[in-house]
């Protein structure tokens, strides 16, 4: 006896309509569990008492046409509900530059110019001489700015060119606002890249003083924080000094800014050179390198360029500490951005001011870390950690 | 064959600017002698210059009347008070915003970071969104913006938002009932440290029992109900020896009863949103560095989701976890002198602001609250790296 089989294969049944599209991902993603779903709710909630509230303040609401106070408030002199964005455009120029001299602004701008001309050529992959390339310019390209930034003609007060000449001398206790920021923090990086590669090598160094020495400054420096520093170098610097001589509020908050970031910057350089494959060395000695050819021309070029995506951290941190200059009186974005909103023709828009610099910040900060994420992929690739 | 004999020092044949030994003794002795001769350079300098301008030096100042007020004091404090009490008082300011940063930003930090690996996309994106847009904006312009906000949002004492007329909130502060102890109270806290001598000796117990026979122990809720039953026990036992002090609005402002300062809460507001932030990201690494294997072994001996994280992936997490999560309460120890910017009375801002501003002496000034910083980061670090090595992976 024999029943009937049927061996033909039938089409696959399709998935249940629950299962896939948009009701799929929904249930996969959101709506799993009753926890989950508890999530969700509680989630979409918190968006809905945010999310429509600030549209409305910073974008339906706000006033984005008119050029003085008055176009932000009623008629009664209440300040109207939305965010007051001309105050912003009428205070941009004072956010980016400061107390810098209005007609003199173009010598910033200038010197902007020349950072993205001058160090372009490095974007080319086969560029001959790159390294020397980039090492003059890094050295070269502060003293430009300095120059750009200060002028070269000082003339006395009495004389009429001291108010227009386009080449005049501006002090130090003028220059603000975002560049800045990007000055401190530039010049804080650079110059504290030597300084933080020695005392890495002085603190891997059998010698025991040399490591002592560099311990005891690395661990002294980021063991406080970085305002005291400020602090340190705004009123004890001068009394260190010898009669007579007298450093700006400027450079004696770039020391500052330079020591105690040489310090994080020795830690950073320290993690690259404990990446480095101790047969690295061995091989560099036994083609009979001394210790300085050793580390210049084997160890530290790898080293450095594993620790890349760090220093572009660092620089970050950086861009982002040097908010503490406005607390020892100098006017960096958020200084600026404070004197703005002390000025009396513009009183009670503090707010948007505040969000404005967050959200220059935040760019800035956001699209340097995705670059270091950039970096790291592209750098890592085919690198074996030990 | 020529062997070379060496002599007992072992450097034949090379001349001694060439040894490495002697050319290291050599730059050891330099370094000291540039280092020793740097320093007493920038001694001279400033003793010259402190004798010019008749600054006095030494620490005698600590001792003299400090003649300002303070907002906020947690030890006896007065204009009368001395430079050193006022250091006190700073210091004390100092640690308590530290203290509750830390808790509250652990807190908020392993709370942010798991859900930022949930399985729920709505959950992980707002979490993403908080971290990102939170770590890329300076702490000083958030500790500023919520300090604007909140002086801006609350209301004056006497339109004050209040619950229960016994809690208090406004532009001055929120002010809330203070407990005042009556003879009697001191067995409270005796019985609190009591409740903690036990739990901790009920874990040891507990441990060993069920290394012992496998038994499981709820340790958990048995401390927690030794540490606060202990203290509500004794409380009850001595007849509830406190009674509460209520803020009455008197004129422009309430007396009595304590407050939290507006300075005080927009500044550890924005250090556990801020550090908060940055531990999500450690605590992230952290579980993502625990293999999915782990997990997927958990689920097949039968665990749910919940004990897994709990019992499998969060132990093994802590090792990968703990130590950037020093340095994290490190910095916000640090951070917390960003105070002096909101006029919060911190150590910088007392001492190496007001006081130095007063005495002048701003070498010891400076001095002391660097030292002070650098011991508090020392011992800490100290303590955590001795809490790594607890919680680090013993093999067997």
């Amino acid at each position: 006896m024999t029943t009937a089989v049927d061996t033909g294969r039938k089409a696959d049944l399709p998935p249940p309509a629950a299962t896939v599209g948009v009701i799929g991902w929904l249930r996969e993603n959101l709506f799993s569990s009753w926890f989950n779903t508890l999530l969700t709710v509680a989630a979409v909630y918190l968006l809905y008492v945010s999310i429509p509230p600030l549209m409305q303040w910073a974008l339906f609401d706000a006033i984005w046409t008119g050029n003085e106070a008055k176009d932000c408030k009623l008629p009664d002199g209440e300040r109207k509900d939305g965010a007051c964005w001309i105050y912003v455009r009428a205070w941009i120029g004072g956010f980016m530059y400061g107390l810098y001299p209005y007609d003199l602004r173009w010598r910033v701008d200038l010197a902007g110019v020349l950072v993205v001309l001058m160090f372009a050529p490095l974007a080319i992959r086969k560029l001959p001489y790159k390294n020397w390339y980039g090492v003059a310019v890094i050295l070269l390209y502060p003293l430009v700015a300095y120059f750009m930034f200060r002028g070269f003609i000082d003339f006395t007060p009495d004389n009429p060119l001291s108010h227009t000449h386009p080449w005049r001398t501006v002090e130090t206790a003028k220059w603000g606002g975002l560049a800045l920021t990007l000055l401190i923090a530039s010049v804080g990086i650079i110059a504290s890249l030597p300084l933080g590669i020695l005392l890495a090598l002085g603190r891997r160094s059998h010698m025991p003083i040399v490591s002592t020495f560099s311990v005891l400054f690395i661990e002294l420096w980021r063991g406080v924080p970085l305002i005291t520093v400020l602090f340190m170098s705004s009123v004890m610097l001068p009394l260190f000094l010898p009669a007579g001589v007298n450093f700006d509020k400027l450079l004696r908050a770039l020391i500052g800014v330079t020591l105690f970031s040489a310090a994080y910057m020795a830690e950073v350089v320290r993690g690259g050179l404990q990446a480095i494959p101790k047969g690295q060395y061995e091989a560099a000695q036994a083609i009979g390198l001394n210790y300085v050819r050793m580390m210049a021309l084997v160890v530290l070029p790898q080293a450095l360029r594993y620790v890349i995506p760090s220093i572009v951290n660092t620089f970050i941190g950086l861009f982002k500490d040097t908010t503490l200059v406005a607390i020892i009186g100098m006017f960096d974005f958020l200084g600026a951005v404070q004197l703005g909103n002390a000025d009396p023709k513009w009183l009670g828009f503090t707010v948007e001011g505040y969000v404005f610099a967050a959200a220059i910040y935040f760019l800035c900060c956001f699209s340097m870390s995705r670059y270091s994420l950039h970096l790291e992929r592209k750098l890592h690739t085919g690198h074996k950690k030990r | 064959m020529a062997v070379d004999v060496k002599d007992a020092t072992g450097a034949s044949g090379t001349p001694i600017w060439l040894d490495a030994r002697y050319r290291a003794i050599f730059f050891q002795i330099a370094l000291l002698v540039l280092v020793v001769g740097f320093g007493a350079y920038i001694f001279h300098n400033t003793y010259r210059n402190l004798e010019t301008r008749g600054i006095a030096s030494g620490f005698a100042f600590l001792g003299t009347t400090a003649g300002f007020d303070i907002i906020m004091h947690l030890v006896p404090y007065s204009r009368e008070a001395s430079y050193g009490q006022a250091l006190l008082v700073g210091l004390m300011n100092t640690l308590v915003v530290a203290a509750i940063g830390i808790v509250l930003a652990t807190i908020v930090g392993f709370t942010v970071g798991v859900a930022r690996l949930s399985r729920n996309w709505l959950v992980a994106r707002l979490a993403a969104v908080y971290i990102e847009v939170i770590r890329n904006v300076p702490l000083l312009l958030q500790i500023i913006f919520w300090y604007q906000v909140l002086g801006k949002s609350t209301p004056n004492p006497r339109q004050s938002v209040t619950i229960g007329e016994a809690i208090f909130l406004s532009n001055r502060g929120l002010y809330m009932p203070a407990p005042v102890p009556e003879p009697g109270f001191q067995f409270v806290p005796i019985a609190f440290v009591a409740g903690i001598v036990g739990a901790v000796a009920m874990a040891r117990w507990a441990k060993k029992r069920q290394e012992a026979t496998g038994r499981q122990f709820p340790t958990i809720s048995a401390s927690l109900g030794l540490i606060l039953g202990l203290p509500i026990l004794a409380l009850l036992v001595t007849g509830i020896p406190f009674h509460w002090d209520y803020p009455v609005l008197q004129g422009f402002n309430f007396e009595g009863g304590m407050v939290l300062i507006p300075e005080f809460i927009s500044l550890s507001f924005a250090l556990v949103v801020y550090t908060g932030a940055f531990i999500a990201e450690n605590v992230r690494a952290g579980i993502m560095a625990v293999s999915h294997g782990q997990t997927e072994a958990a689920y097949a001996v039968g665990l749910r989701p919940g004990p897994t994280l709990r019992l499998v992936v969060i132990p093994q997490a802590m090792r990968v976890i703990i130590p950037p999560l020093t340095s994290q309460y490190l910095n916000l120890t640090k951070n917390s002198s960003l105070a002096t910017a909101i006029a919060y009375p911190d150590l910088v801002a007392v001492f190496a602001g007001t006081v130095l501003n007063q005495t002048g002496q701003a070498i010891e000034c400076i001095a002391i609250t660097m030292a002070v910083y650098l011991t508090t980061s020392l011992s800490t670090s100290i303590f955590m790296n001795w809490f790594n090595r607890k919680m680090a992976l013993t093999e067997r």
